[in-house]
């Protein structure tokens, strides 16, 4: 057959693949760094092992290794699906793929050694920003170039949030990473003070809502129609919190700064937009949930769709949450408390993993010629093993953040603080445990995920699959 | 802000807010190419994916619109479009300002009353007694433990061993103005590994950690001519340098052969920071007089 009339689903079998793993390695870390804030001694004196250095990996790991491979293999997957053609430059798809398993490689060595930017979730040094915003290019490049061959006009809202989230990450990226170099492994930011501050934090906050919210939006858009056999809710609603969605989101990032030097007003715009968010946000959760409905039945027999619908829930509780944790008021209480770490976790595991956990589900036996996954039975374990694990974790977040930041806050009758730090620290101790607990459950999740990935393609060498005529 | 700045900033955003207000409108309003809304649109993808065209929930429409509606309000009463302060006249300073000032107001009677009194007295009220207790709690655990009993650089507060004295002074001065103790570097005039091995065993000799033989009694000169300006020809210390006392069985950086060798070799430097800003002349008195009662246990 010509190539060029079958999908490049080679460099979509290496992201899932590397989904999985990834998914492994980072919660392993994010389990371990766990166990050190209950048992410091765990770092065994070991300047690699230290909880400052494996947070940062723990982070990078989970967000742009396990989360970053399932945006590629999705939307690779998805935008030939829905433009009909195969993947524009299958070469600079490859490279995509080798490109980025070298960042994930070059940032699990350096972060452990400690070359760092200190900026959170923009660790990474100067030369691996460089590799990173060269591979970002050449997936705009890939993406965009398949949408402009597309044998359909009509542009697939799946499509969108992905375009956005590509087009956005590729800006944010290269803004907050300008640096002076000094060396190979150490360079200054170019901006100082509240303005490096601000940037970070509009980064910060974009990247939490352009890599792990509209990105997955666009999975959702695609998995959870095809998985339901239903047509989309509301083509209206997806225009409206489209085009809301990345309008308003751009502008939340001063939240994170509440009573700093940032002036008041860039304070006051970072609430306020955020909490016109909520509805632009929730635009999408409406749009699954509804999709579903009217096939709620098929939940009883697929645990595929259980994930999808947990991840919906996930996604709109923690889109409630941050609107209201951005009021100063809220602020005021939950900043700098484990609360604010419950509140990422009920995201990123809750509404980023399961949608992903789902979505690999759905299209790995896709992609190895197979009907489904060797064991639906395993996915319905491995669904219950996660929920039970983020419901623990989050809740054991929520209580020990309150509890947190209302010891910090109480005051005595002759204005002394009422608690020492290290009382709330103790207070903390069992929902540190409680939170382990949640995270092992995850964890162990994915082992399941992987013999059964192992299962359902270890035997089966895959074929290619001709494009689809358009209808 | 310069005028074009705040131009920049509060045209910006009023032009977010009637974007998404137009959209709003946008979506109450029939769908694409007159299409039903019970129908699907009409465009199909991968074999089996359309759209039905729905309208957007009304619930949803007016929840983003209040919301919309709450930030413009908001904008009006705070700060946030550009230099324009907002009519309540809100600031993050001013609210500190106020919030310090509601407290001055409310817990200076209670120092008042304690301005006056001395050590004893204090330590005989309860409730300063409580209320130092919060202070140390807040100010001094990092270092001195929350137990008092210190850490090795870091006096214990509850012996009866004070390196600058324990008058009502001395102590409430460690606390406002802080303390820097200084012990240089010794080894060079020690002439090599025996001299200092000589001075260790002489050193611990003082407290009877170790016999007093002749390699260490061969030290003694020595001590006399560097040490004893600081912690006297006796080794028995000076509270006015917060030269510690050699000959009693404290040792704040570790009394073992390593530690002392450390000590002499390569020095060290205690400190104390100043309290005395961040406390107030009343607190840190009160402060002084619990720690003052920690060791009187």
């Amino acid at each position: 057959m010509d190539k060029s009339a079958t999908y490049n689903d080679k460099v979509v079998r290496q992201f899932s693949i590397m989904v999985v793993i990834w998914g492994i390695v980072g919660m392993l870390v994010g389990v371990i760094i766990a166990a050190q804030l209950i048992w410091p001694a765990l770092n065994f004196d070991l300047p690699f092992l230290t909880y400052a250095r494996l947070r940062p990996l723990h982070t990078n790991a989970v967000i742009f290794a396990f989360g970053g491979s399932a945006l590629f293999a999705t939307s690779y997957y998805v935008v030939q699906r829905t433009c009909h053609v195969r993947l524009a430059f299958d070469k600079l798809a490859a490279f995509t793929f080798w490109g980025w398993q070298l960042v994930i490689l070059l940032a699990a060595i350096t972060l452990p050694l400690g070359i760092t930017q200190s900026k959170e979730y923009a660790e990474l040094e100067w030369p691996i920003d460089l590799l990173i915003a060269v591979v970002w290019v050449s997936y705009a490049i890939v993406f965009f170039g398949t949408i402009a061959k597309r044998r359909i006009k009509h542009i697939y809202v799946a499509n969108w949030f992905y375009g956005a989230f590509i087009i956005t990450v590729a800006v944010l990226h290269i803004f907050n990473n300008l640096a002076v170099p000094v060396s190979l492994t150490k360079s200054y930011s170019i901006y100082t003070g509240v303005v490096d501050g601000m940037m970070q934090w509009w980064y910060g906050h974009n990247a939490v809502g352009f890599f792990l919210t509209a990105g997955f939006l666009g999975m959702m858009y695609y998995f959870v129609p095809k998985q339901a056999g239903r047509p989309v809710y509301s083509y209206r609603l997806s225009v409206v919190h489209f085009w809301s969605l990345i309008a308003v989101y751009m502008w939340a990032g001063p939240h994170h700064l509440h009573y700093t030097s940032l002036p008041d007003w860039a304070q006051t715009l970072g609430m306020v937009f955020s909490v016109v968010l909520l509805a632009p946000s929730w635009g999408g959760m409406i749009n699954g949930i509804m999709t579903l409905s009217g096939a709620w039945h098929k939940l009883r027999s697929d645990p595929i769709l259980k994930f999808m619908i947990v991840s919906l829930s996930f996604y709109g509780m923690s889109t409630f949450e941050g609107p209201m944790m951005s009021i100063k008021t809220v602020n005021a209480l939950s900043h700098y408390t484990d609360w604010t770490i419950g509140h990422v976790h009920s995201g990123a595991l809750g509404w980023v993993a399961m949608m992903t956990i789902g979505t690999m589900y759905c299209l790995i036996p896709r992609l190895y010629n197979k009907e489904a996954m060797y064991s639906t039975k395993l996915i319905d374990v491995h669904f219950w093993t996660s929920t039970i694990g983020v419901v623990l974790y989050a809740v054991a977040l929520w209580v020990a953040g309150i509890t947190q930041g209302l010891m910090w806050r109480a005051v005595n009758a002759d204005g002394t603080l009422t608690y020492s730090f290290v009382e709330s620290l103790k207070a903390t101790y069992p929902y540190y445990g409680l939170r382990l607990i949640g995270g092992l459950l995850f964890f162990s999740g994915m082992f399941i995920m992987a013999y059964n990935v192992w299962k359902t393609i270890s035997d089966k060498k895959p074929v290619p699959v001709a494009v689809l005529e358009p209808a | 802000m310069p005028a074009f700045w705040h131009w920049f900033v509060a045209a910006g955003t009023i032009l977010f807010v009637v974007w998404c207000v137009w959209l709003i409108r946008w979506a109450g309003r029939q769908g694409p190419q007159n299409v039903a809304d019970d129908q699907v649109v009409g465009h199909v993808w991968d074999g089996d994916l359309e759209e039905w065209n729905n309208p957007a929930p009304r619930w949803w429409l007016y929840l983003y619109f209040i919301t919309i509606l709450w930030a413009v309000g908001y904008m009006i009463a705070y700060p946030g479009l550009g230099t324009f302060d907002g009519v309540l006249g809100w600031s993050q300073h001013g609210q500190y300002e106020e919030e310090m000032q509601t407290a001055e107001n409310k817990y200076t009677p209670i120092y008042e009353r304690y301005a006056a009194m001395g050590f004893a007295e204090l330590q005989s009220e309860p409730d300063a007694m409580r209320l130092g207790a919060s202070l140390y709690a807040s100010y001094c655990t990092t270092c001195h433990g929350s137990g008092a009993r210190g850490a090795p650089g870091y006096p214990n507060l509850t012996d009866n061993d004070w390196l600058w004295g324990n008058s009502e002074a001395a102590i409430t001065t460690s606390i406002r103005n802080g303390r820097m103790g200084v012990m240089p570097v010794l080894a060079p005039a020690l002439g090599g590994d025996a001299g200092i091995d000589n001075m260790v065993a002489y050193v611990k000799s003082l407290s009877g950690l170790a016999e007093a033989d002749a390699n260490a009694m061969s030290a003694q000169p020595m001590f006399v001519a560097l040490c004893s300006a600081c912690h006297t020809a006796e080794g028995t210390g000076n509270p006015a340098l917060g030269a510690p006392n050699l000959t009693d069985d404290t040792w704040l950086y570790g009394g073992s052969d390593e530690a002392i060798r450390t000590t002499i070799t390569q020095g060290r430097n205690g400190v104390m920071p100043a309290h005395g800003e961040l406390l107030g002349d009343d607190r840190s008195k009160i402060l002084a007089a619990y720690i003052a009662s920690l060791s009187q246990q």
